[in-house]
């Protein structure tokens, strides 16, 4: 029933798209797309919290005669779907509910309303199915939909490189999940899911499942060194499809990651493990690095997105550590911690580029060092980044620092693995874990602080207005989230906590029963934490110094120039920019992740040319995969080149020995 | 009876932490100048310089936001309820159940994060430069700070302090490697997020080296009152989190008496003074370092954490 529901919602999203293709013409088409897709989207939401909260006992799953006729298209809605499901349709929902105020800006609608509906309908497939071929075929829909989508501003040429680049890689992708699900099938052809769990594969095969889905479902995430397309592709698209692609697609590609390596693959592997925390840790750090390096706001945020992607694969390394040690409750703790982390990213990663996208309405900016001073000016898009920027900076009392600090629990809990190389690694993982967490918060005040503070940079900035009350309610609802799922941490956990025990085969403690709502991870003499006191000591410590001191000191307040030491300057061009913000950090970390160098030319005494200052910095993901590919690719594609201008003998001669070829290896290997 | 005690402690604990942390900074202040052959200012000018701040008015920048005069509030708020956390003179603490070490850590994150927010609120070169390396000081402070969580957690077997403080008080902690480096790292992490000399020198105005003072330059009055408020607690939760961690002597353990509480608190005074005169000496013979050195200092704080902590994986013996 529940399964027919989420099926009919994605037919509903079919239909919308399908009715997205003439309303680009009609003035209120627009509204009513996205106005559709949000009522659908939030069907499809109630729908999976209903199967997740209250789902018991043996998953509703439909089989429907399409697709490969031996097979059929078998669609299933268990715990881990159900989870991945609210994920997924609480962003659409909200970003479709922003489209109906954002889209109005759109200049070309009919290159985004058609394509928004059906990327929705693609993503919610991915999780409803439950074999190979379906999986895979709305896995590349979703894919082609969203290119569509990053290619709807087509006119400008950074866009047509994006939507390349983003091409080339999902076809990578799916061409490595498509390899994973032959493997998994083995050579009888048994591609639905229920099959494959059965299948059992030899550990060398397993380990080859495992580097392709890590290849697949990590370029789709943005898995460093595979995370080249996405700072291209998601800004380019509309902001409210960037929210969806950054706060959602990723968590597509962690869902199929998460269903390949802990549902279909079996047992685990002790060493599976080591390369998803290495590859997790790294990603995180190098991330926010790349995103405290730039300049563009919606660069920023998927730079930003690759760091959080980084620290759910830690999470989800580390509960693969524990189950392949047979440690199932230290398991539940880190996977509850990467699938609460994947929630909270969807919530304030979606409000961050809806803000965005605000900014760039109100200002047609979306470079950070022409911007400023906009908190006078969009009171309400101010109070929610911020909001969105101390979540997701991993502060308390919000969410963001729940999931962080589970994720440090389940480290603490690591000295019991019995393997070495653990013992060594996992340390270093939690100290580099630590690190993001704070260059995080150094990004986000670099945000915050470039963005909305200060004074304003241009006259863009000058003349900013607050956005229309449609995007402005989309906001304001992730913001809530935020806070609701940061001062009560323990009703997403309780949430959770089936997939889990569906997953790793057991679940953290009971929290809704915990007393004052706090969170117990393992045992209360061990650790716990209460979002709703601190919230509730914070506001009440802040209210009371502010009453005691309105009543019993001065109120006087005078407004006057700057001080700024006696020497206040008027330009606004003296404020500190965001590459000046970022320049100490650069200098300390710089030099090792993008062999930073920075250039001073002095004019010499007397010559009144300006000085210059020039700051070199290089992707050596570029530099040392993605560079040397390009060029043996363009070199093999010159060599055959000569293939083309052949005369009809040698093309003859060539199909002949290709078939005296191919005659030869058949009777050699048979 | 427990509860109504436990409520009694820690209210005690609230108002004590708030009347002594502007004391400890007029101690330091007084130590540091007899050493350097001055005679200093009277040890309560600290709570002078407040209530003068108190009575004044608030002179605002035209470009300052709403944000900047909120920022001040919160800032005081969540160190006040971080400190407040840290047992100083009793263990049992009624609420230190609703936030680990962990999250004392990240609470005195959330002020760094708003205070450094309002040096770019006005929108003036100096608040940019010092939020700008504050946050680089914060980004190697803070990793450092979470490996000696991890080292104290590992040891302990919880993150809680009061159980963190009740283990080193049983007999079972002995000397160990790992205590040590967590207690060098601590050290060093507390010089610099207290923006002390050699990272920062609380006494500058008018210097390019400076930092915290850079951020707040902006404000006046009741606002700035309330940050140097935020500064004295701050000062006082870290030597209190190394008494409470390193020197567990002398604290009162659940259900002890009335007597036993008031001694408590005198000892805890002693170490406070200890802490401070030991901060005043150290201040007066190391010189400032370049920003740029300061990565270093913090680099090396992290790496000792880091090995605490590996230490510790690898035997739970060392």
């Amino acid at each position: 029933m529940v399964a027919i529901v989420g099926l009919w919602c994605v037919a509903a999203l079919l239909g919308i798209a399908g009715f997205g293709i003439v309303a680009g013409n009609w003035s209120q088409g627009s509204r009513l797309t996205y106005g559709a897709t949000a009522a659908t989207s939030t069907v499809a939401l109630i729908t999976a919290v209903l199967q997740l909260v209250g789902g018991t006992g043996v998953p509703p799953s439909i089989v429907l005669p399409l697709g490969l006729p031996w097979i059929g298209a078998h669609f299933r809605m268990d715990a881990l779907s159900a989870f991945f499901l609210v994920v997924i349709n609480l962003g659409g929902a909200a970003a479709s509910l922003y489209g109906v105020g954002y889209g109005q800006h759109e200049d070309e609608p009919q290159r985004v309303l058609p394509f928004f509906p059906a990327f929705l309908a693609g993503m919610n497939l991915v999780i409803l199915a439950d074999d190979a071929f379906s999986f895979l075929l709305s896995w590349e829909f979703m894919s082609l939909a969203s290119w569509a989508l990053v290619m709807a501003h087509h006119h400008e040429r950074d866009n047509i490189r994006a939507g390349y680049v983003y091409i080339v890689m999902a076809c990578f992708g799916t061409l490595a999940l498509l390899l994973a699900f032959g493997l998994l099938a083995g050579p009888e052809g048994g591609y639905a899911f229920a099959s494959i769990r059965v299948h059992q594969l030899s550990p060398l095969l397993a380990g080859f499942v495992l580097g392709l889905a890590l290849l697949g479902a990590g370029s789709k995430a943005g898995l460093v060194p595979l995370h080249v397309w996405l700072p291209l592709a998601h800004p380019a698209a509309p902001s409210h499809v960037s929210a969806s692609m950054s706060g959602v697609m990723t968590k597509v590609a962690v869902y199929g990651f998460i269903r390949i390596v802990f549902d279909l693959l079996g047992p685990t592997a002790w060493w599976w493990s080591f390369p998803i925390l290495a590859i997790g840790s790294g990603t995180a750090v190098l991330g926010v690095l790349y995103a405290l390096m730039e300049t563009d706001l919606k660069r920023v945020l998927a730079y930003s997105t690759i760091e959080n992607i980084g620290l759910i694969f830690v999470g989800l390394g580390l509960a693969l550590a524990f189950r392949a040690n047979s440690l199932p409750a230290a398991s539940a703790l880190a996977l509850t911690a990467a699938l609460f982390h994947a929630f909270n990213h969807a919530l304030f990663k979606s409000a961050l580029f809806f803000g965005a996208g605000a900014v760039l309405t109100a200002t047609g900016e979306r470079q950070m060092e022409r911007l400023g001073g906009l908190i006078h000016r969009m009171p309400t898009t101010s109070v929610v980044v911020l909001v969105a920027c101390v979540a997701i900076s991993a502060l308390p009392p919000l969410n963001g620092f729940a999931s962080e600090w589970l994720a440090f629990q389940a480290i603490l809990l690591s000295p019991q693995l019995p393997l070495w190389g653990l013992k060594l690694l996992v340390p270093a993982v939690g100290a580099l874990l630590a690190l993001s967490a704070a260059l995080a918060a150094a990004c986000f005040v670099r945000v915050f602080g470039i963005v909305f503070l200060g004074r304003p940079r241009s006259p863009a900035a000058e003349r900013a207005a607050e956005v229309d009350r449609w995007s402005l309610s989309a906001m304001v609802i992730l913001a809530g989230l935020c806070i609701l799922a940061g001062i009560l941490p323990g009703f997403v956990i309780d949430a959770i906590a089936p997939v889990a025990q569906s997953l790793v085969g057991s679940r953290m403690p009971e929290q809704a029963g915990m007393s004052w709502l706090s969170i117990i991870p393992v045992a209360e003499s061990r650790s716990s934490y209460n979002g709703l006191l601190v919230f509730c000591f914070i506001a009440a410590s802040a209210s009371l110094a502010a009453y005691v001191i309105h009543r019993l000191a001065s109120h006087a307040l005078r407004r006057a120039p700057a001080w700024d030491c006696g020497f206040p300057q008027s330009s606004p061009a003296t404020q500190y920019t965001a590459s000046s913000f970022a320049q100490p950090i650069r200098r300390v970390f710089g030099g090792y992740a993008f062999q930073a160098r920075e250039r001073v030319e002095m004019p010499p005494p007397g010559n009144l040319g300006p000085a210059r200052f020039q700051v070199d910095l290089r992707d050596l993901a570029w530099e040392l995969i993605y560079t040397p590919i390009t060029n043996s690719v363009s070199v093999a594609a010159e060599r055959l080149n000569r293939l083309q201008f052949l005369t009809i003998r040698q093309y003859l001669s060539l199909v002949f020995s290709a078939l005296v070829f191919l005659l030869l290896v058949l009777a050699l290997w048979s | 009876m427990v509860v109504i005690s436990d409520l009694a402690i820690q209210g005690a604990q609230m108002l004590l932490v708030l009347t002594l942390a502007p004391l400890l900074t007029g101690f330091v202040r007084k130590v540091k100048a007899q050493l350097l052959r001055r005679r200093g200012a009277s040890i309560v000018q600290p709570y002078r310089d407040l209530l003068r701040l108190l009575r004044k008015e608030v002179i605002l920048a035209d470009t300052a936001s709403w944000l900047f005069r909120v920022i001040p509030y919160l800032i005081f708020a969540t160190t006040w309820v971080a400190a407040a956390l840290v047992p100083t003179f009793a263990t049992s603490l009624l609420f230190s159940w609703s936030a680990d070490l962990i999250a004392i850590i990240a609470l005195l994150g959330s002020a760094r994060f708003f205070l450094a927010l309002a040096g770019m609120d006005v929108g003036t070169s100096f608040g940019g430069i010092g939020s700008s390396r504050e946050v680089m000081i914060a980004t190697l402070a803070e990793p450092a700070m979470i490996m000696i969580v991890f080292t104290l957690a590992l040891l302990a077997g919880s993150t809680q302090l009061s159980n963190v403080a009740s283990f080193m008080l049983s007999s079972s902690v002995g000397v160990r490697v790992s205590l040590a480096l967590a207690l060098v790292a601590l050290v060093m992490v507390a010089i610099a997020e207290n923006a002390r000399i050699p990272i920062d020198n609380p006494a500058t105005h008018l210097e390019l080296t400076m930092v915290h003072e850079a951020m707040v330059l902006e404000y006046s009055g009741r606002h700035l009152a309330m940050i140097e408020l935020a500064a004295s607690l701050k000062l006082l939760l870290y030597i209190s989190l190394i008494g409470c961690v390193f020197l567990p002597w002398g604290l009162a353990l659940p259900g002890a008496g009335a007597a036993a509480q008031v001694a408590a608190v005198a000892v805890y005074i002693a170490k406070l003074a200890a802490g401070g005169f030991l901060l005043a000496l150290f201040e007066t013979t190391v010189a400032k370092m370049r920003v740029f050195r300061v990565p270093d200092f913090l680099g090396a704080a992290l790496m000792l954490g880091l090995l605490g902590t590996l230490l510790l994986f690898v035997s739970r013996s060392l």
